[in-house]
């Protein structure tokens, strides 16, 4: 019973795990993207479009982080480059992604491919209660895992992690150490933009493996949220994004035991975890534990004089 | 050689009271792209939505039928911009006002029309404004992040609304659909010209007006646009920032509320799944192309009220989404923002070595 759900609860946290990690990427370059909603919907699309074509889903997975990775290039180019607001373009991009892959996916509605199957890690997957749930789970899930380790060790084992959080810091500071200020942004913005597209194509290549018109159905805003949470680390993005795979598998479980309570309230749990988190978190911040980056949401010009 | 912008002294008025229009015109261009992969021959698809929408006494009634929750919902998203307050929540401020007029009207059993008429609105300006409200005070007491807030309130509100009309509300009648019972005819706006066209549209220009007068003519107006651009000076001048915060939210909220009793007096007639398709999403756009004019948003709400009129005909004869007019609002959105950036800087190139 805790094995399955525990099992449950990693499967429904993974795609929110990816969005985090890569709204993380963007948040520590100084760029809010509130375009998460809408990268996951591309990504999903352009990874099931590719592996229905080509067969493969590694190719839908290269596929879902290329497309999301150039869609968020418009959002980095906007306010990295053109200095736009965040929040608007960051919109601009969710409503966008909604409409094109809304568009391009008719044709996909109704196909079915081999979704990601499970892949048993030798050992690892035989510790008790943890072993299955962590370690008997498909590729995908190890490369979050993977993520997870490799964002931290790049934001505090290299140079150009401490580079890229001086930018979101402080980027005059950067600038004057000789960091192509800009350059970081429009990169963090375009590969973070990228990740999220791979928690999409989690979606649509191994949660449910097809394509449904809208299937984010909101993970990228509650992603937006667990960023917050996390205080932009992953270690606990990684927390976080667990946190709502168990709320969802909780509130899935109640639904298969056939509970009285309506279906549409239990779906709205998610979302209501969410705000109480956002707010708890919120409020602990203000408590001096900030970790935000300290030039979050505004573009950077060298003429200007603060 | 290399490119460098240059911030301008001044920029011309032309070109930033054109921008908004090129903007969409740019769009108009781009998306038509779109439609040419998705095998739609756009220039035939731009020529129907104008013929559907405008081309006929018929068409511009059910493009003001459109342009009526819009207006509605921009004036409200449009009140919180003024004020720096991002209020992203107006589609579930609709459902919730939707919901509040129901219950009256469902409910109460009022037989004076306009008795009835005042309750259902009080009801749905209270209802919106409440949802709002909880952002705004969340936003007020601890600075939480009202953009996330509100949106997520508007996942809530619409399973909210899914709940009781596949649920309690739902119509013993109605042959298991998600809607309630129809609405008494003292609960109902009264049409014209023999079209869907409800006095919802005439209250909306109302509500515009007397948005443009609360914030050019009196102290509250005031108040909102100096902590909205200075709310560092705003609380030297003694200014209750926290509780304008609050009591803007609520009142945007609010007003985006009435959309809902709009609707659902005016047109429906009854709470239903999906009554609204996404129409607090599009005020988002209305009130960033309006900047910060009352008359600005019915004008820019008639235009996206044409829009989706022809996105329904199109969605008809050439079977594409109705979602399509999301990718066509986003890209409204992006080349606004990047016509900002010319109207700001000047881009020259400029000659000799990288480092010069």
């Amino acid at each position: 019973m805790v094995e399955i759900l525990l099992d449950a609860t990693v499967r429904a946290g993974t795609p929110i795990l990816f969005a985090t990690l890569g709204a993380i990427i963007n948040e520590r370059a100084g760029i809010i993207n509130l375009g998460i909603e809408g990268l996951m919907l591309i990504g999903a699309l352009a990874g099931f479009a590719a592996t229905s074509l080509s067969g493969s889903l590694l190719i839908g997975v290269i596929a879902a982080f290329v497309a999301a990775l150039l869609a968020g290039s418009v959002h980095g180019f906007i306010t990295v480059q053109l200095r736009g607001n965040q929040i608007v373009s960051g919109l601009a991009l969710t409503m966008f992604g909604i409409g094109i892959t809304a568009l391009f996916g008719r044709s996909m509605v109704g196909l079915t491919i081999a979704g990601f199957e499970r892949l048993t890690i030798p050992g690892l997957s035989m510790i008790p209660v943890i072993g299955k749930p962590f370690f008997n789970q498909d590729a995908l899930i190890y490369l979050s895992f993977v993520l997870v380790f490799a964002i931290a060790f790049f934001f505090y084992r290299t140079r150009w992690g401490l580079a890229l959080r001086t930018v979101g810091e402080n980027p005059a500071a950067a600038d004057t150490c000789g960091v192509p200020v800009n350059l970081y942004r429009f990169l963090a913005v375009s590969i973070g933009s990228g990740i999220v597209g791979i928690g999409g194509a989690y979606l649509s290549l191994a949660s449910t493996p097809m394509w449904i018109e809208n299937m984010s159905a909101g993970r990228g805003w509650i992603a937006v949220a667990l960023v917050i949470f996390a205080s932009w680390s992953s270690y606990r993005a990684l927390a976080g994004a667990y946190l709502f795979g168990g709320i969802t598998a909780m509130q899935l479980r109640f639904q298969a035991m056939g509970t009285t309570i309506s279906a549409h309230i239990l779906q709205m749990l998610p979302y209501i975890f969410t705000i109480l988190v956002l707010v708890i978190s919120t409020v602990r911040l203000a408590k001096g534990a900030s970790q935000q980056p300290e030039s979050l949401g505004q573009p950077y010009d060298r003429e200007d004089r603060k | 050689m290399r490119l460098i912008a240059e911030k301008r002294e001044n920029s011309s008025r032309l070109f930033r009271f054109s921008a908004p229009f090129v903007s969409v015109l740019i769009a108009l261009f781009v998306a038509g792209f779109l439609l040419i992969f998705a095998g739609v021959n756009p220039g035939e698809a731009y020529v129907e939505i104008f013929r559907e929408a405008l081309g006929s006494s018929y068409g511009l009634s059910e493009t003001l039928v459109k342009t009526t929750p819009l207006i509605f919902a921009g004036l409200g998203v449009s009140l919180a911009f003024r004020m720096q307050i991002w209020n992203i929540g107006a589609e579930g401020q609709i459902y919730m006002g939707a919901m509040g007029a129901s219950w009256v009207a469902l409910f109460s059993g009022i037989q004076n029309h306009w008795i009835m008429l005042a309750a259902m609105f009080s009801a749905a300006f209270c209802c919106g404004g409440l949802w709002a409200g909880v952002a705004g005070f969340l936003r007020a007491k601890w600075r939480v992040n009202e953009v996330i807030i509100t949106l997520l309130m508007n996942y809530i509100a619409i399973l909210w609304v899914d709940y009781l009309v596949y649920g309690p509300w739902k119509d013993p009648k109605g042959f298991n659909f998600p809607l309630t019972a129809q609405f008494s005819d003292a609960a109902r706006f009264s049409e014209y010209f023999d079209t869907r066209l409800h006095s919802g549209f005439f209250l909306a220009l109302f509500c515009a007006l007397l948005i443009y007068l609360f914030m050019e003519r009196t102290i509250w107006g005031y108040e909102i646009k100096v902590i909205g651009s200075n709310p560092k000076a705003a609380q030297y001048a003694g200014m209750k920032t926290g509780m304008a915060i609050f009591l803007v939210l609520f009142l945007s909220g609010a007003i985006a509320g009435i959309a809902g009793f709009s609707e659902v007096a005016g047109l429906q007639h009854r709470l239903q799944h999906g009554i609204s398709p996404g129409y607090g999403y599009t005020a988002i756009i209305i009130a960033w192309l309006a900047k910060r004019s009352a008359l600005g948003v019915v004008i820019v709400s008639f235009l996206m009220g044409v829009l989706l009129v022809g996105g329904d005909s199109l969605q008809i004869s050439w079977q594409l989404p109705v979602a399509f007019v999301y990718a066509f609002q986003g890209l409204i959105l992006f080349f606004l923002l990047a016509s900002d950036f010319f109207i700001q800087y000047r881009v020259r190139l400029k000659g000799g070595r990288a480092n010069g």
